[in-house]
């Protein structure tokens, strides 16, 4: 169910090429939409972003929140917004959709390692009922070191849990598996 | 009651969680320490989003304009359809982890039940709240065992904790007329069909805590039907008074 930039462009009946250009003229914009609360991503990245539609000279982007309460989601409605206006784009509509409910699995590999960078532990690849609550085989984002506990299942944002490192000591993110 | 069945079932649903969550976030700069306070915060707002969508919901569904603004800021305590045991006092920390893990152990097979529901729009909030909740019952039950099986100090607290929620359990497996129809055509879930799992994550996780389930007995009832304890009220005036005192305010 990941849906990177390129399926996004891809999958639909957008035949026409000046759609098609409109569509990457939006994704582009889209792009620079940053997480307010994890600004290393984009909503892209964290697979916020579900889609593009261009009716015309309309377009519509889907997005989907993290957690039900994810306090970013205005924020980010604002900015796609935002980003499409500066684009050029006259007639816009940010939907919110639930359903698919959206799972840590959507997040690229490229989100992953920006993450990994940033210290935060990227989520697990499978967020199976196993995933949820099997034993997580966690990294320390600094050292590498797999001596790591977890500190508190809530960090904080809704989509991050506290955990240290018993190696080299730090503490650190992790982006929770949902 | 002439409300549309669907309505008034989506409306307990948000209620109950509102309610739950507003509880919840009173503990924002008194939790015993950072990390609880973060926790808690954390739950207050999985839940206070989950309400959001089911308001907003229930204002589709009634059809008479009214947003989840409306239906959160602008109705009366006898209006409200909460379960009781979310309107209840806090108490100390150990009291609201033991609700909460009560309510937890039922709100997790019910968003799973709910999941599968007929109705798309219940089926996916469901979706995304079963996943939370799955983290709010590991949380509140892992503390339950901590709590209880403590020092004598804090076992007592768990163990009347347990025994002054427990009559308050019965009210999340009631059905009435209202839902009878939506349990027949797939819409809503059966209480009656959690049961089993409700009591088996109790016998694991009292076990662990070295707390004994309170023996079935008589049952609070009341507040899907609109009566409520004397709690709500109050939690009401705190919630809504923004909008009350300067009506129509945004962001």
């Amino acid at each position: 169910m990941s849906r990177g930039k390129n399926d996004i462009v891809e999958d639909d009946g957008t035949s026409d090429r000046r759609a098609r250009a409109l569509k990457l003229r939006a994704l582009a914009a889209l792009a620079s939409v940053h997480d307010p609360e994890i600004p290393v991503l984009t909503i892209a990245d964290l697979g916020v972003l579900r889609d593009v539609r261009i009716e015309g000279e309309k377009v519509e982007a889907v997005i989907t929140p993290t957690y039900s309460g994810c306090p970013a989601m205005n924020m980010i409605a604002v900015e796609a917004d935002l980003a499409l206006e500066k684009a050029g784009f006259s007639e816009r509509k940010i939907t919110t959709v639930l359903s698919p409910a959206w799972t840590t699995d959507w997040m690229s590999d490229e989100g992953r390692a920006k993450l990994l960078r940033h210290g935060i532990a990227p989520p697990p690849r499978s967020s199976s009922r196993a995933g949820l609550f099997g034993k997580e085989a966690l990294l320390c984002p600094r050292c590498g070191s797999a001596e790591v506990e977890r500190i508190s299942e809530f960090g904080s944002t809704a989509c991050k849990a506290l955990w240290r490192c018993k190696a080299c000591r730090e503490p650190f993110d992790h982006f929770k598996c949902i | 009651m002439h409300e549309d069945p669907l309505f008034l079932y989506t409306l307990r649903l948000a209620d109950t969680a509102l309610i739950n969550g507003h509880r919840l976030s009173e503990w924002c700069g008194h939790a015993p320490v950072l990390e609880e306070e973060l926790a808690l915060a954390n739950l207050s707002l999985d839940l206070i989003g989950e309400a959001r969508a089911l308001y907003a919901y229930a204002g589709e569904v009634e059809g008479k304009g009214r947003d989840e603004d409306a239906l959160a800021y602008l109705r009366d305590v006898a209006s409200y359809r909460n379960i009781l045991m979310v309107e209840r006092p806090n108490g100390d920390f150990g009291q609201t982890i033991m609700r909460q893990f009560l309510l937890s152990a039922f709100m997790h097979p019910f968003w799973e039940a709910m999941s599968g529901s007929r109705d798309a729009t219940l089926s996916a909030i469901a979706a995304k709240a079963v996943k939370e909740t799955a983290y709010h019952l590991r949380h509140c039950g892992e503390w339950t065992m901590r709590l209880g099986d403590g020092t004598p100090e804090s076992h007592r607290r768990m163990a009347e904790a347990l025994e002054e929620e427990w009559p308050y359990t019965g009210e999340l497996f009631e059905t009435d007329r209202v839902e009878h129809d939506l349990i027949a055509s797939g819409v809503a879930v059966d209480p009656a069909s959690l049961r089993e799992r409700f009591d088996t994550t109790l016998k694991r996780v009292l076990a662990e805590a070295t707390l004994a389930r309170p023996p079935a007995g008589w049952m609070q009832t009341g507040g899907r039907q609109g009566r409520h304890s004397e709690h709500l009220g109050h939690v009401l005036a705190e919630l809504q008074y923004l909008q009350r005192a300067y009506p129509g305010a945004t962001w």
